[in-house]
């Protein structure tokens, strides 16, 4: 067990070590392609004519004249160590975790990201449990009765929900709840401030993004669950005179779900730093929001914290995903 | 022994009366190609301290039957009828909830392929003691120590130890035991054994064998034991049940049988059937051609496509008309039930059996 955790965690840094080395080579490869200096790219500006002194100087100070290898050691070490940032005329001292500085938004990645980061921490945690429990309940009941009105209906809605786009179920739950009922207010409130506030601000794109997944986990469970009622050890639970839903519940759910949770891991991952229409739709200034924004204006070292701290969440998912299934699925071998 | 309950007492009157009677059990599968008969007009009976041996070919019913009796194929499309006699109750009329009362408890059963039918996240042990959990109104302690007590009693070495393992751990031998344990832990008196030694070495399987035979004797149950292997039933069973195509087509006791085997089929499973303890005359022999379909049952006897004897009897007869079964006349003791169903003439399938069948077996 402890040999098996240890490797997953090894093999999480090196997933981890090329993401940097990736998010790195974007900023050697960003200036030769748009034929531009470095500096724009970590300041947002040239600040001097090119080829100036002062621009030489600056771009001294970031070490683009230095060997590559070099340049990734300064970058990676700079996340841990902490760098001085400078656009030629505001310094800026940057300390660990140091994911550089927004000259377009005049502040640190980090500080942005921390902000950002708990609204779609928020978005996606509560969307994974409604998704989750009516995802599964629907696709249990389905699988019971197949063929069954439950069944169709169940199917049907979740047909429906994966092809409507949350670009268009966002606004008219926006539209019925919000500007017609007004049950709702808008703006995020943080948990801790208000908890009731944030439940209020959260519930409509709670539901917008879970609708999607609630439907693909339907489906998946249905087809987990036929799949496992016809298994060997499902009759022999019932030949033990076990009453129904113990043999449903505990023999069937437990082989029928086990699978899920995989790809409850990953999409979960995933989908932290990538809720950007929920967000955009709803207004909540997450990661998605910070990132599209960052994109249209170009300011790469956001664009840059965010993939990181997207990785990161899916490479973390990924060994807790493996290591839970070491615990739920006795035949993976330690 | 580590059982405390003192055996049964079995009184003469409770001697003669059946344990289970099964009455012209018919199940029937609605699918999409048509419906399937896979058991079609069975009927036999068992009393308790017996063994009755179900033989067949690959898809002959067996499995269904044995289904049937624990009530399985409730909540299911099969359609099943006629009835199952046990201890006074129908069990073909129950309801599920009435069978759960029976399943486990009462009856037994030890499934095919012990691999998938343990739940492969679940410790055996675990498995086993939750079977004596649902019928016994015991601590989670004492069913745990119960359960130990029955993996050793079929012969799992470090049983305390084994208790926590899963399903893949164990060997095949190890696992049947293991399954043994499950169907055994609430004393049956019923025991249904589906191939409960297909796919294990010859040791293995006799060891195996001799365990049910032990339990057996303990327990006064009832054995109900399905096998490909004729030589199992010779060793261990006293009735025997020939199935073939969903229908018995020659049944009677052990010792009937195979000094009087009368129908083709079984003639055929002889033939086939490898022996250890001598050198056989001529080469072993496969039955040619397949099972029936259970969709298309053969007109006449199901099993005329493959007989080589139905040139023997008079006007097509093998073709057109169903074979009844139907008592033997040749029968050694006048007691002994043996039952076939052939239109072959009884002179003539004695004839055959004595001049045809004995020398190349
Ligand atoms: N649920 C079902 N639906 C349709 N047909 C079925 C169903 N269950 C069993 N059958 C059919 O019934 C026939 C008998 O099956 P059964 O499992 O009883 O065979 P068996 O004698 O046990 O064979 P084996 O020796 O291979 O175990 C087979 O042809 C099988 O395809
Ligand atoms: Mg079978």
């Amino acid at each position: 067990m402890f040999r098996f955790i240890v490797g997953r965690l090894l093999g999480a840094v090196v997933v981890l070590f090329f993401v940097s080395v990736v998010t790195f080579l974007i900023f050697q490869i960003a200036p030769l392609l748009s034929h531009t200096s470095p500096v724009y790219f970590y300041t947002g500006k040239v600040p001097f004519a090119a080829g100036s002194p002062a621009l030489k100087a600056l771009i001294h100070q970031y070490g683009f004249d230095l060997p590559v290898p070099v340049q990734y050691w300064q970058y990676v070490s700079g996340i841990f160590t902490g760098r001085t940032i400078s656009d030629g005329t505001t310094v800026i001292h940057c300390t660990f975790p140091c994911l550089g500085y927004s000259f377009r938004q005049n502040e640190l990645v980090s500080s942005l990201l921390t902000e950002a980061a708990p609204v779609s921490i928020s978005l996606c945690v509560g969307a994974a449990v409604l998704w989750l429990v009516g995802g599964v309940l629907v696709g249990t009941v389905s699988a019971l009765r197949p063929g069954s009105i439950v069944d169709r209906a169940g199917m049907g809605l979740s047909l429906g929900a994966v092809s409507l786009p949350i670009f268009f179920t966002g606004p008219l739950l926006l539209l019925v709840f919000e500007y017609q009922l007004g049950w709702i207010n808008e703006n995020y409130v943080p948990i801790t401030q208000d908890p009731l506030g944030w439940l209020g601000s959260m519930i409509l794109p709670w539901f917008a993004l879970a609708f999607l997944f609630a439907a693909l986990y339907a489906r998946l469970t249905r087809s987990n669950m036929l799949e496992t009622l016809g298994e060997d050890y499902m009759r022999t639970a019932r030949a033990k005179g076990l009453d129904r839903r113990t043999v449903i519940v505990k023999h069937g759910l437990r082989a029928a779900l086990t699978p899920i949770v995989t790809i409850f891991g990953i999409d979960f991952g995933t989908l932290i730093g990538s809720t950007v229409i929920t967000e955009t739709v709803f207004n909540l200034r997450g990661l998605g929001y910070l990132s599209i924004t960052a994109i249209s204006q170009q300011d790469l070292p956001i664009i840059l914290g965010v993939t990181l701290v997207a990785a990161v969440a899916l490479v973390v998912a990924n060994v807790l995903v493996d290591i839970t299934y070491a615990f739920i699925d006795p035949r993976v071998a330690l | 022994m580590t059982d405390t309950q003192a055996p049964p007492v079995r009184t003469p009157e409770s001697n003669d009366e059946a344990l289970l009677r099964v009455e012209d059990l018919r199940v029937h599968f609605p699918t999409g190609d048509g419906l399937v008969k896979s058991v079609d007009g069975l009927s036999f009976s068992l009393r308790r301290g017996e063994i009755l041996g179900i033989v067949g070919e690959s898809g002959s019913g067996k499995s269904v039957t044995s289904q049937a009796i624990l009530g399985l194929h409730k909540g299911s499309k099969a359609r099943v009828s006629g009835s199952i006699w046990f201890e006074g109750t129908d069990l073909v009329a129950a309801s599920e909830h009435e069978m759960r009362a029976f399943r486990g408890d009462q009856m037994a059963m030890i499934f095919q392929d012990p691999l998938s039918a343990m739940h492969p996240f679940f410790k055996i042990g675990d498995q086993i003691a939750e079977a004596y959990l649902v019928h016994n109104k015991v601590s989670k302690r004492d069913a745990r120590q119960r359960t130990i007590e029955m993996l050793q009693k079929v012969g799992i070495p470090n049983a305390a130890g084994r208790y926590d393992d899963y399903p893949h751990q164990l060997s095949g031998g190890m696992r049947q035991r293991a399954m043994i344990a499950m169907a055994l832990i609430c004393r049956p008196k019923l025991l249904i054994a589906d191939e409960p030694t297909t796919a294990l070495d010859v040791t293995v399987q006799a060891q195996i064998l001799e365990l049910i035979k032990d339990l057996r004797d303990e327990l006064d149950s009832a054995v109900i034991l399905i096998t490909h292997d004729l030589g199992v039933v010779a060793e261990t069973c006293d009735q025997v049940v020939v199935m073939y195509g969903g229908q018995a087509v020659e049944q009677g006791s052990v010792a009937e049988l195979f000094a009087q085997p009368e129908m083709p089929y079984t003639w055929g499973l002889l033939a086939s059937m490898p022996r250890m303890d001598r050198v056989r005359s001529t080469r072993l022999m496969p039955i040619p051609g397949s099972p029936p379909s259970l969709i298309n049952v053969p007109n006449g006897c199901v099993f005329n496509p493959r007989c080589r004897f139905s040139d023997r009897v008079p006007g097509r007869k093998c073709f057109t008309e169903h074979p009844e079964l139907s008592p033997t006349t040749g029968s050694a003791s006048p007691l002994a039930v043996h039952e076939v169903r052939c239109h072959i003439p009884a002179e003539e399938r004695q004839q055959i059996l004595l001049t045809e069948i004995r020398p190349t077996l």
